[in-house]
């Protein structure tokens, strides 16, 4: 039980990720690959005829399958079996974060920002829709995010996805030093 | 099943936490980099194993491994993605974990970023390719 609750290292964490990509590829030739089910759903519910959406998404229907259950394993672990301590994030950071007025260092995300009433802030406009836009409009100009590129692509030695993982740690690191404190003080 | 374990490792890892997220944007610890460095070479070691023992899937089909394509959105676009998972903390995956972690306020970041998605799609033909 109690290695349930715990948070785990990253070397328990890390080869159950990689592994996922020849377990797929093994059970049913199936690349590990989330953000395509993005476009999946938008191809299933959203209007307008657009070519890039006009395509068979029922074809990989698994990838929803796949996406509920990281929906269930997140519940698993952010509830059922949440670890009831603040993350134990290095000193460094969490003083930088208390300086940015972050003080709630527990759960997944900061409950300060996180919140329904922040959503209606600046704040929280930047955060949650221009960053989850962002999210969206990157992976699938870039045709994948950190499990296709960063996992998948690098294992299968792709160079393009080595130049993915690079420029999405560079924007990261622009936006997480730089630009963050900026949206933190609105 | 995959996908809840999948997910229940992200979660458990903390790898779909945002403070892990700054912190490894700062470099101030080793653990996302633990993960990623134990993450690829698993996934290329067992890539090998099966290129090598031209192993089948379960329905007998040969394995394909994937391949990726170079084309200028690999760099615009990861970087436009680098600026929302800063701000979000999150990427596709943990989008779905955020939710299901019982985060309900990141339904509104999940649907932002389905619309991204839509928008690249209704614009594509204006962005070089």
């Amino acid at each position: 039980m109690e290695f349930l609750t715990r948070p785990w290292p990253w070397y328990v964490t890390g080869p159950i990720i990689g592994l996922t990509v020849p377990a797929l590829l093994l059970l049913g030739n199936k690349k590990l690959g989330v953000s395509s089910t993005l476009r999946q759903i938008c191809a299933a519910t959203l209007p307008g005829k657009i070519p890039f959406l006009n395509y068979d998404w029922k074809k990989d229907q698994w990838n929803l399958f796949f996406v509920a259950g990281i929906l269930i394993g997140g519940f698993m672990g952010g509830i059922l079996f949440a670890n009831p301590a603040p993350v134990a994030i290095s000193q460094g950071t969490a003083q930088l974060l208390n300086a940015q007025g972050i003080n709630d260092l527990s759960g997944l995300l900061p409950n300060e920002l996180f919140n329904w009433k922040t959503l209606f802030s600046a704040k929280g406009f930047f955060l949650m829709v221009v960053g989850g836009f962002m999210v969206g409009f990157g992976t699938r100009y870039a045709r994948g995010c950190t499990s296709g590129h960063g996992i998948t692509g690098l294992a299968a030695l792709q160079w393009p996805s080595l130049l993915a993982t690079m420029s999405f740690f560079l924007g990261g690191i622009v936006i997480s030093n730089f630009v963050l404190p900026i949206i933190l003080s609105l | 099943m995959l996908g809840v374990l999948f997910g229940f490792a992200l979660t458990k890892g903390e790898a779909v936490s945002w403070f892990r997220i700054q912190e490894m944007f700062h470099f101030e610890s080793f653990h996302m980099y633990g993960i990623f460095m134990t993450a690829i070479p698993c996934a290329a070691l067992a890539l090998t194993f099966i290129r090598k023992m031209n192993l089948r899937s379960m329905d007998g089909e040969p394995i394909v491994i994937p391949t990726k394509v170079y084309h200028h959105g690999i760099i615009i676009g990861s970087l436009i993605f680098g600026f929302g998972w800063a701000l979000t903390g999150a990427c596709p995956g943990p989008l779905y974990a955020q939710i299901g972690g019982g985060y309900l306020v990141t339904i509104v970041t999940f649907t932002a970023a389905l619309f991204g998605t839509w928008t690249y799609a209704k614009f594509q033909r204006h962005f070089p390719d």
